[in-house]
């Protein structure tokens, strides 16, 4: 299974630094667990089709926490003011106006790992 | 000279590479071939038609004595190669004959994996690879029992083939869905229907403790919820793993599988290796189509011609006569994704196609296959879809842009599904009122009192004049974009036609998205609970985040907690420990709320597992201050101490949220019992209100308080306080069967009209089995959450992982 965003060159699928943080099984399926990291805390999703994303965990609408959201097919709804937001892209769906960042992620051996280099954490 | 060749194993996979070989050389080669089987090659595919009865062993060989004869082939079957020496050239034989090569090929297949359960080894636990094994199965007949552990293509022919002999077939599988590798739930959710519809009995998330035995045979699968299975034959179909003990051996490259080159040669140049025992870049093989590419590849490698073997998508297809379906590519992978949904329900029809970046990449199809190969050819070639983008789910013949029909689920049910509850009037009675003339509602109601009465069904009815006449319907309010029915349609439809699972629900109700969205999720769940409380599990993930984690969360994320207090009264003690809960956790508020209880606001989401332990200790429960179900019963001080009270209202009250307690309801439900009519509870603004006078009890339902105020209207009088339980227990049940989520009593009310709630509740019997009902689901339900979640699911409420810390370190 692969994820989001993926890197576009392998020169830069060499940058990366990919640090196991859970197994596949701790994030319920379409749910979220949240992810304490340097930068703040990061919400990690698994979706119904079982792929992961990982976003910031603050709705740029007013700082919801995105992983307590409900999670349907690619998206999450905030659980403040139900904006939508497309887990691949960050970017926010319908009328609203707003992006979150994301981190890419992936699932290996039923292992989720995400890379590290933009996390401040060490691999 | 001839080339000396010793092929070791007659598999699907060597057989293939052996004609392209022979065919371009046939002189060059003086061909030996082992099999481990005591037989040749054969089509190992078409066991399971072998199984079912549709085809003999006969008809399923590929190579017979004619061919070996003609080609030169020297036959060597029932004989296992036990030894390879790669230094000298030669394989040993099981007899200890030694024979030199020139070049070896390897095919040994792959081994059946065995769980290693208690009992794996009782004579009648078998694994099905072999004819040997097919041959076991075929002698279950009528009057036996088998059980076969695995949901997967392998395990699932073997299962439909023994019940297409007559045995009575359990499917246990350990996943929530079967075929979980190739289907997703919609598409796993049709086959099992089909399944059982065949008479095999199918049981998903079972787990498989131990086999049992008896005198050495298999007596009984034991699954870990205590459950017994009995069986007189037990299937193994959970896997395979490649058969590389042979090349180990011999010193060969060996990771999972023997590790090949993209010329089929392993790490012996004189060595090559093809089918289910290799790995290539990282990858196995379980289906023949890449076997076949192997095949030639090695072949054109033996005779020295340049050839590279590149793996390929995959498609698969189940050969269940009936189960229809089809998967390919990746359809769970989501890179910038998108999913195209079409469902026909009245044809049982499920297709998906993922779409990424223009293209297909995956695509899943049950009920109607016909098309698969044209969408396995866009997968496969990469076809720039954005053309047929709208029209592409139909299918290469309808490019015209078929929309989804709104009516087809209600096209769908059967002759004897229930459209209208009140009167009990079944959709074949409606459809012959409307050929005997009734082609409107109101004479569809004269002649069949369908919708006459609560009228929910109104929408069905008339859906199903236009389905029937071929008039238009006017669309209401639907419950989503998912859908094009509305609530009360829905509501209807999951009784009608017993819909138990939200995967039910999406299909047979046509809905156009993969998993529903979340404004129909929670509605859903709600629907499904309140209509099959013992059948179906409550869904956390289709529930708003404060029903989710039972505390209402905060503009900053943080949550509040409001333990009960029951009827609004407390103790010293209750008093006491909540202050040492908002000391230990630094609650920054702590507030009376407007339904006399206590509000601790400010908690972090981390706290909360720890903080409900605390509380529970003290004997406090959740105050489900967060849900759409029972809040508060608000009391005043009644005949304890009054001077006007005429009956003990705090008592009442503290018996009414202690039945009602941990209910699920359409909206939020607030009670309140005030002693006299001077109201001190303000009962008749709450949804139900009880008004106690010198008679009895003043029923009312109906009031709020919030964004409409409303006063209560008066349901109904009653003598005593075992009435008035039973009352409210019933009208509360009636809402829960009824309305539409999220609305309040009030607004039900409106609809339904409270001349048609007082005739059930003052109907005696239909009171009882209401009350009967509320109950069922209360033994499910009255249970604190707090403590089942501060017991087992702490863990869940703490990040998953602290890169801060690993950071530091
Ligand atoms: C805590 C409390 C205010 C207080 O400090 O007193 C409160 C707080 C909230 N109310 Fe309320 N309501 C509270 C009593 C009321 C009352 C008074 C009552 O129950 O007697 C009403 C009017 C009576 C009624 O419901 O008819 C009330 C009418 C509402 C409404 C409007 C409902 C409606 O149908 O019009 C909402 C919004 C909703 O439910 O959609 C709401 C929603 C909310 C929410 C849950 C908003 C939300 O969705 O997050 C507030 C949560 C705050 C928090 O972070 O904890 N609250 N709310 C009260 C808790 C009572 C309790 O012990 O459980
Ligand atoms: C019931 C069933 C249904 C299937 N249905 C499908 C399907 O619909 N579609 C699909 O694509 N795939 C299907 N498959 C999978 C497919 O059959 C296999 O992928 C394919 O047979 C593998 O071919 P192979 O040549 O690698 O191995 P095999 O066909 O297993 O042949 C290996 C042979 O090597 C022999 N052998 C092993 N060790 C030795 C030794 N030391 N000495 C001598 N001989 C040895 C074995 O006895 C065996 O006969 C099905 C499999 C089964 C069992
Ligand atoms: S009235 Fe209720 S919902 Fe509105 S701010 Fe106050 S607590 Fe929140
Ligand atoms: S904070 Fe997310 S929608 Fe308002």
């Amino acid at each position: 299974m692969t994820h989001a965003p993926a890197p576009a060159t392998f020169e830069e699928a060499d940058a990366m630094s990919w640090i196991d943080i859970a197994a596949l099984d701790d994030i319920p399926l379409r749910g979220a667990r949240k992810l304490r990291t340097a930068h703040g805390c990061v919400a990690v999703f698994r979706t119904g089709a079982d792929t992961v994303h990982a976003l910031d965990d603050r709705c740029p609408h007013r700082g919801g926490p995105l992983s307590e959201g409900i999670v349907h097919g690619t998206s999450v709804t905030c659980p403040l003011h139900n904006w939508v937001f497309d887990l691949n892209t960050g970017a926010a769906q319908g009328a609203d106006e707003g992006k979150v960042a994301t981190y890419p992620c992936r699932v290996e051996g039923g292992r989720v790992l995400i890379d590290a280099t933009r996390l401040g954490a060490a691999a | 000279m001839k080339k000396k060749l010793i092929v070791i194993g007659a598999g699907m996979a060597t057989g293939r590479a052996l004609e392209h070989l022979l065919e371009r050389e046939p002189e060059g080669w003086d061909v030996t071939l082992f099999n481990a089987e005591p037989r040749g090659n054969y089509n190992r595919i078409m066991l399971s038609p072998v199984l079912s009865g549709e085809k003999t062993y006969d008809e399923i060989v590929t190579h017979d004595d004619a061919w070996y004869a003609e080609n030169g082939v020297t036959c060597r079957f029932g004989e296992r190669i036990s030894n390879i020496d790669r230094t000298a050239k030669t394989v040993t034989a099981e007899t200890g004959e030694v024979l030199p090569y020139d070049k070896l090929l390897i095919g040994t297949g792959s081994n059946p994996f065995m769980i290693p359960l208690p009992g794996h080894d009782l004579d009648g636990v078998i694994a099905y690879r072999d004819l040997e094994d097919t041959e076991r199965m075929m002698a279950m007949g009528a009057d036996k029992r088998v059980v076969v552990i695995g949901g997967g293509l392998l395990g699932l022919e073997a299962a439909a083939g023994m019940a297409a002999r007559g045995a009575d077939v359990t499917v246990v599988h350990i996943m929530p869905h079967l075929m979980e590798r190739q289907l997703d739930e919609a598409a796993g959710y049709l086959l099992r229907k089909a399944l059982v519809d065949k008479g095999i009995t199918v049981r998903c998330s079972a787990n498989s403790k131990e086999i049992l035995g008896e005198g050495g045979r298999v007596r009984a699968l034991l699954l870990d919820d205590g459950t017994e299975l009995p069986c007189d034959l037990l299937v193994m179909a959970v896997g395979i793993r490649p058969n590389v003990a042979l090349a180990q051996d011999a010193g060969l490259a060996v990771g999972r599988g023997i590790h090949v080159d993209d010329q089929m040669v392993t790490s012996d140049a004189d060595v090559l290796a093809v089918g289910e025992c290799v790995e290539h870049d990282g990858a196995l093989f379980g289906l023949v189509a890449p076997l076949y590419d192997q095949a030639k590849v090695a072949a054109a490698t033996l005779c020295g011609e340049e050839a590279r073997f590149v793996q390929k998508d995959l498609s698969t297809k189940l050969k269940v006569t009936g189960c229809d379906l089809f998967s390919a590519g990746d359809f769970a992978e989501g890179e910038g994704r998108e999913d195209i949904v079409f469902r026909d329900p009245g044809r049982g029809v499920y297709r998906r196609l993922v779409i990424e970046d223009d293209r297909v990449v995956g695509a899943v199809m049950y009920g109607d296959t016909a098309d698969s190969n044209w969408f396995f050819g866009l997968i496969k070639d990469r076809t720039d879809i954005s053309e047929m983008r709208d029209t592409l789910i139909f299918g290469p013949a309808y490019q015209g842009g078929a929309a989804v029909d709104p009516l087809s689920a209600v096209a769908a049910l059967p002759d004897d599904a229930e459209i209208c509850g009140c009167n009990g009037v079944c959709k074949g009675d409606i459809v012959g009122a409307i050929a005997g003339g009734a082609t409107d509602l109101g004479a569809v109601r004269a002649c069949t009192k369908a919708s006459a009465s609560c009228g929910t069904c109104t929408g069905l009815v008339e859906q199903l004049i236009a389905v029937t006449t071929g008039a238009e319907v006017e669309t209401k309010q639907s419950i989503c974009g998912c859908s094009d029915l509305s609530h009360e349609e829905v509501r209807r439809l999951i009784k009608a036609q017993g819909l138990k699972s939200m995967p039910a629900v999406w299909q047979e109700l046509g809905w156009r998205t993969h998993d529903g969205c979340h404004v129909c999720r929670p509605a859903l769940n709600f629907y499904l609970l309140a209509d099959w409380p013992l059948d179906y599990a409550d869904d956390p993930q289709s529930r708003f985040i404060n029903e989710r984690k039972h505390a209402n969360i905060q503009k900053d994320g943080t949550f509040s907690v409001v333990p009960r207090m029951w009827g609004g009264i407390t103790t010293p003690d209750e008093l006491r420990a909540i202050a040492d809960a908002a000391d230990k956790y630094d609650v920054p508020t702590v507030k009376v709320t407007g339904g006399q209880r206590i509000d601790l606001l400010g908690v972090k989401g981390e706290d909360l597992p720890a903080i409900w332990a605390d509380l529970n200790d003290a004997g406090m429960v959740s105050g489900h201050a967060y849900s759409k179900g029972l809040r508060t019963v608000k009391t005043c001080v009644g005949t304890d101490h009054c001077r006007f009270g005429t009956q003990d209202s705090t008592g009442l009250g503290i018996q009414l949220e202690k039945v009602l307690w941990g209910s699920w309801t359409p909206h939020k439900l607030k009670l309140a019992v005030s002693g006299c009519p001077r109201n001190c509870a303000e009962a008749t603004c709450k949804d139900i209100g009880v008004v106690c006078v010198d008679s009895g009890y003043q029923i009312g339902i109906g009031g709020a308080a919030g964004m409409d105020v409303k006063e209560t209207e008066r349901l109904i009088d009653v003598a005593t306080e075992a009435e008035a339980i039973a009352v409210v227990c019933a009208v509360t049940q009636l809402y829960r069967e009824n309305a539409k989520y999220l609305d309040r009593i009030y607004k039900w009310m409106g609809k339904v009209g409270m001349d048609w709630i007082r005739e059930q509740i003052e109907d005696t019997e239909a009171r009882a089995a209401l009350v009967e009902r509320f109950e069922i689901s209360q033994s499910v339900y009255r249970r604190d959450p707090w403590a089942d979640h501060a017991a087992r699911k702490a863990e869940s409420y703490q990040p998953v992982a602290d890169l801060t810390l690993e950071a530091a370190e």
